[in-house]
């Protein structure tokens, strides 16, 4: 074969791959945008001043939503509030501490496999550990914890990878200036790896805002007259209300079940954009 | 107390065993240095270091005398980085890195337990090869180092800043911007940022490894004027591949090589640059310095 007549091949083999390649990444993208097109225009019409600031009334038929809000927000915040500072500190502990032994490899494995049990799992587990045997009840914080130990592993493993990004350079670079390890994590290493662990809390997050198993059997109810008023509280959250709306009420309001998913599409989404945001911002700063 | 160092002619040395003492804190190190003004003299005896159970380095002694340039040269893996790793202990940080003989700074012994390699390293300060500022803005990179000793007041540390960066001749380039991030500098301007913020510390030794080796030819002659600059108030120990860099900056000349990798590298020759460069004693100095291998 002349050179050229393979030049020619290679190159049609190329726009063949890059034609292929992006229809697949354009089908995906045209789903994406078919199922947020497809909430928005069915859930759009559901959102005014009542469905926000009032509770369900008529089982969820009419009325609007509040405190389904405010428990799923009372939720995440402290689901939050227990994963970042566990997974952090974890993921800190196997990036720059944990020696290279069976322990360590145990440990890493142990959490790889904690990411794949199913939700309805964890459930379960929380039922037993947290309403029971620690005796918290149904509550946000039985709830709270189990969703913890759902999303921990995302975190540690998310704050491991994002602490490894980080150039051995900056490390010794700190060690030499007299700074301790410590000093030199908490304050070289840690900011510089923020955009990665962010990322990775708030995908964990986020899919813990929308699970439905973890919470069913610790702690969500499907009606509440009042706010939550406590860790020990029991709550409504977004995804539990669809579910419950669809296969426990004949007659169920459309409109207001899929303004309730556009509620917890568009929260998701919103915290999503803005993390990504920011990352870009410190990305622009921060290049190695 | 103090311990009493001697020196001899050829730069070996011996203790006058009696008074060899635990360090001293940095201030009355400071204090009693400063009195001798005797500063960041380094003496090394017989070091050796191993890499698990591979030998590197061995029978290294040398005496590096205080506010004066020291070139360490050789071919590619015989040692080097090492040696200079040992005099900060970040040799330390590798883990399975055996560091054997005796280094004292300023007749202090730096590698015994009662040596706090933090306290070390501020005493010792190092630049790399690759300019490695902090991603934070160029004030926060100088300022670390003294807000790590402690240093909190914010004039103290403007002051600090402002004498450091002047110190690495970046002063007046980056006077307006001390808010700007530091990645936005240019590759030789990090790298005197790197060693502004190794300034800040007030060391009395700066490691440097191959510190211009990653920047261009007018970056690099700044860099050496800067060390010309700074061999007044420091010592400077600083690998280099260059040779004519290793000749027109620096006092005294290390020569070591590696024979074969199944032996650890040594010192073949320390003297003079000049008497280096001119009329070694060695063979194998000339014909490395000539160009003829490495
Ligand atoms: N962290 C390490 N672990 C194990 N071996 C190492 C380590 N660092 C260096 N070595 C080995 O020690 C020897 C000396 O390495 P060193 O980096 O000190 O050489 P060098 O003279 O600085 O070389 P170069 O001029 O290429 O920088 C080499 O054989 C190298 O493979
Ligand atoms: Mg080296």
């Amino acid at each position: 074969m002349s050179r050229s007549s393979r030049t020619k091949q290679a190159r049609t083999a190329e726009a063949t791959a890059k034609v292929v390649t992006g229809a697949i990444a354009l089908s995906v993208v045209a789903v994406a945008v078919f199922v947020f097109v497809y909430i928005v225009y069915n859930g759009i019409g559901a959102l005014d001043w009542t469905f926000f600031s009032e509770v369900p009334r008529d089982r969820g038929r009419e009325g609007g939503i509040l405190p389904i809000i405010v428990g799923t927000l009372y939720l995440i915040g402290a689901t939050a509030g227990l994963t970042l500072p566990i997974g952090v500190l974890a993921g800190v502990y196997l990036a720059e501490y944990a020696p290279r032994n069976f322990t360590t490899r145990a440990i890493r494995l142990a959490i790889t496999n904690m990411a794949g049990v199913p939700s309805i799992v964890y459930g379960l587990f929380g039922l037993a550990a947290f309403v029971l045997l620690a005796g918290f009840g149904r509550s946000i914080i039985a709830a709270a914890l189990t969703l913890t130990c759902m999303t921990l592993p995302v975190v540690i493993t998310a704050t491991e990878e994002a602490l490894r990004q980080i150039p051995q350079d900056l490390r010794q670079a700190s060690l030499a200036l007299g700074a301790t390890r410590l000093r030199t994590i908490y304050k070289v290493v840690l900011p510089a790896a923020a955009p990665g662990i962010i990322t990775g809390a708030i995908l964990g997050l986020a899919r813990a805002a929308g699970e439905t198993a973890p919470i069913l059997f610790t702690g969500a109810v499907f009606q509440m007259r009042r706010l939550p008023d406590g860790p020990s509280s029991q709550f409504m959250a977004l995804p539990y209300h669809i579910y419950a709306q669809v296969t426990s009420v004949p007659d169920w309001n459309r409109e207001l079940v899929w303004g309730t998913a556009l509620v917890l599409v568009a929260g998701v989404s919103i915290v999503s954009v803005m993390a990504a945001w920011w990352r870009s911002v410190q990305r622009r700063k921060v290049k190695w | 107390m103090v311990s009493t160092l001697l020196v001899t002619g050829d730069g070996a040395l011996s203790y006058d065993a009696g008074s060899v003492t635990l360090p001293r804190t940095v201030a009355q190190e400071g204090a009693a240095s400063k009195a001798a003004d005797l500063q960041g003299s380094f003496s090394l005896a017989d070091v050796s270091v191993a890499y698990g159970r591979d030998r590197v380095i061995e029978g290294v002694s040398m005496y590096v005398p205080p506010r004066s340039v020291t070139a360490l040269i050789g071919p590619s893996g015989c040692g080097k980085s090492t040696l200079l790793r040992c005099l900060n202990r970040m040799n330390d940080e590798l883990g399975n890195v055996h560091v054997g003989g005796t280094i004292t700074l300023d007749g202090a012994d730096i590698m015994g337990r009662a040596m706090d390699p933090v306290e070390l390293r501020m005493r010792v300060g190092q630049v790399f090869q690759r300019p490695n500022p902090f991603p934070m803005t160029i004030w926060d990179n100088v300022a670390y180092g003294p807000r790590t000793q402690g240093i909190r007041k914010r004039s103290e540390l403007d002051e600090l800043v402002e004498e450091s960066l002047k110190g690495a001749a970046l002063w007046a380039e980056v006077k307006n911007n001390l808010k700007k991030h530091a990645f936005e500098l240019s590759g030789g301007q990090q790298q005197r940022l790197c060693i502004a913020r190794a300034l800040a510390t007030k060391p009395e030794v700066i490691l440097m490894d191959e510190p211009a080796s990653a920047l261009d030819p007018i970056s690099t002659q700044q860099i050496e004027d800067t060390i010309a600059q700074l061999k007044d108030s420091v010592t400077i120990v600083i690998v280099t591949h260059n040779m004519q860099q290793a000749a027109r900056i620096s006092d005294q000349t290390a020569f070591m090589l590696r024979e074969s990798l199944d032996e650890p590298a040594h010192l073949v020759e320390m003297d003079e640059t000049r008497k280096m460069f001119t009329n070694p004693d060695d063979a194998r100095t000339e014909s490395y310095i000539t160009g003829r291998f490495g």
